[in-house]
């Protein structure tokens, strides 16, 4: 993977602010075609903050994001649309739509990008929901299923019509460690077959040794690391070290 | 000057709210024009909106109507003026009462119900998940439910009112004894087609009213059920007060249109 390669997604100095508070002070990152990036940071730290400007939930204060060289930070939402069908995303508890049965909201993106042959969405849903482990659940109500089941349609719904880039946000947390361990392969499987390019939020760091390319570590609004798992195992940064460790920071054994 | 800061933070606060309501029904218009319309959930709306308030649209007209001829005719009845019963409460109901109480009773049922909906959404992310879809929030809540609102209300306001006059007549002729060919007669001759305008008018600019009020507060709720609570409550607050207010302007310029009692 070499550095000459245009990144396919460019953040630059970013910077936003909730009410007085800061949560991205000038954060720079690059994300190649391809490749899975894990972004690691402690909770609430603004990981997700971060990801929702990916796919302009969020307006930045300052800064750029490039998409294909595209700077996508000042579209408006039908500008936006375009980026947005190239972009899948996994919300931390799925957000479901809690009126439409599971079958309907895998079946949702297709049916809003115009697909009318039934026939072709039912194949299409059942497959997505066989990669989950989610198929026979096709009637059931979001509110019927559990948070882990959740978060597995949703990973359905975002992969439906194959995107260029997945965004997770958070796709272990809460989860059991087999569950886990499934979405992880998952996560590994999509990037291998259809070379999606993953973006993955989270602090789970076995996550993070089974799926990332590259690393970064979000500390204090800013960029702290930026390497692959080898640079990361292998730095002896004192911040990386606690978090990789698992030291809080008055902490003394 | 603390007052005057008041007055003003006031103000601005109301500007606020109506360039908001504004905005989001010209972005709603702007969809309907460009055709970005889903007939299926639109459907949908007009059945929970249009067929869904059936109930308290026919017994708030009907018993209206007969509470309001009884008392008129306990007035009348001194002066021997009884038969001007069926005109006074038709041309009330057609005018005033029909539009106003429909309106309050569809944003109670109807205004509150959206807002609750789409304030949900909001709060558990899912009107996100909807952008991240690349599917506009607008196009895919808010057309189906203006559109439903703007066909159903006229309606609504018609069938009240028709609830409200038969409900005039029965209580008139079988309980008060009025001679019921009076009572249609007179009726018939004071109600004019542009009664019946002025009533579809005012359902019509209700349904505006209501259905842009609702969204934007389902669409601006914050910080979970609270949030979704109070977007509920105002939505009922500001609507109701909306239509009160807006009917007393709506009536002097209709009357400019169509005046009353010029025969």
């Amino acid at each position: 993977m070499s550095e000459e390669v245009e990144p396919l997604i460019s953040v630059r100095d970013l910077v936003q602010k909730i009410g007085k508070q800061e949560i991205l002070r000038g954060f720079s990152l690059d994300m190649f075609r391809g490749e899975t990036l894990v972004l690691l940071g402690k909770s609430g730290g603004g990981k997700s903050v971060f990801l929702r400007h990916l796919i302009g939930l969020m307006k930045p204060v300052s800064g750029q994001i490039l998409f294909e060289g595209e700077d996508i930070a000042n579209l408006n939402e039908r500008q936006l649309a375009p980026v947005r069908r190239k972009i899948g995303m996994l919300f931390q508890d799925g957000a479901l739509f809690d009126s439409l049965s599971v079958y309907d909201n895998v079946a949702f993106p297709l049916r809003e990008r115009g697909e009318k042959n039934e026939k072709l969405v039912r194949q299409k849903v059942h497959e997505a929901l066989a990669l989950v482990n989610m198929s026979g659940h096709d009637k059931k109500m979001p509110v019927n299923l559990s948070g882990g089941m959740r978060k597995r349609v949703a990973l359905a719904r975002a992969i439906i019509s194959p995107p260029q880039v997945i965004l997770y946000d958070e796709p272990t947390a809460g989860l059991d460690p087999i569950v886990s361990d499934s979405i992880n392969r998952l996560i590994r499987r999509l990037q291998q077959q259809l070379s999606v390019t993953s973006i993955v939020v989270t602090h789970d760091l076995t996550s993070c040794n089974r799926i990332a390319d590259r690393v970064a570590l979000l500390n204090e609004g800013r960029r702290h690391f930026y390497g692959t798992l080898d640079d990361l195992h292998a730095t002896q940064d004192s911040i990386v070290r606690d978090f990789v460790d698992g030291h809080s920071e008055d902490g003394e054994d | 000057m603390g007052l005057l800061d008041l007055v003003k933070s006031g103000l601005f606060g109301f500007f606020t709210y109506l360039g908001q309501v504004a905005l989001l029904a010209g972005e709603t218009f702007r969809s309907i024009f460009a055709a970005r319309i889903r007939f299926r959930l639109t459907l949908l709306q007009i059945a929970e909106i249009g067929y869904g308030s059936q109930l308290i649209v026919v017994v708030t007209g009907a018993f209206t109507g007969a509470v309001f001829t009884a008392q008129a005719y306990f007035q009348f009845a001194s002066l021997n003026m009884e038969t001007a019963v069926g005109p006074v409460v038709t041309l009330s109901m057609f005018r005033e009462l029909g539009p106003v109480l429909t309106g309050v009773m569809v944003a109670g049922r109807v205004g509150a119900a959206m807002s609750a909906e789409i304030g949900t959404m909001k709060v558990t992310q899912q009107i996100d998940a909807l952008r991240a879809l690349a599917v506009h929030p607008v196009d895919y809540l808010v057309v189906p439910r203006a559109l439903a609102m703007l066909i159903s209300m006229p309606l609504l306001v018609v069938e009240c009112v028709g609830c409200g006059v038969l409900a005039s007549y029965l209580v008139a002729v079988y309980v008060l004894n009025i001679e019921g060919v009076y009572f249609v007669n007179n009726m018939q001759k004071f109600t004019e087609a542009s009664d019946i305008a002025m009533s579809l008018i005012k359902g019509f600019v209700f349904a505006n009213i209501i259905v842009f009020i609702s969204c934007r507060e389902g669409l601006n709720a914050k910080e979970g059920a609270v949030g979704v609570g109070r977007a509920t409550t105002e939505t009922v607050v500001i609507c109701s007060l909306s239509i009160l207010i807006a009917n007393f302007f709506l009536t002097m310029f209709l009357n400019i249109l169509f005046p009353a009692g010029q025969r």
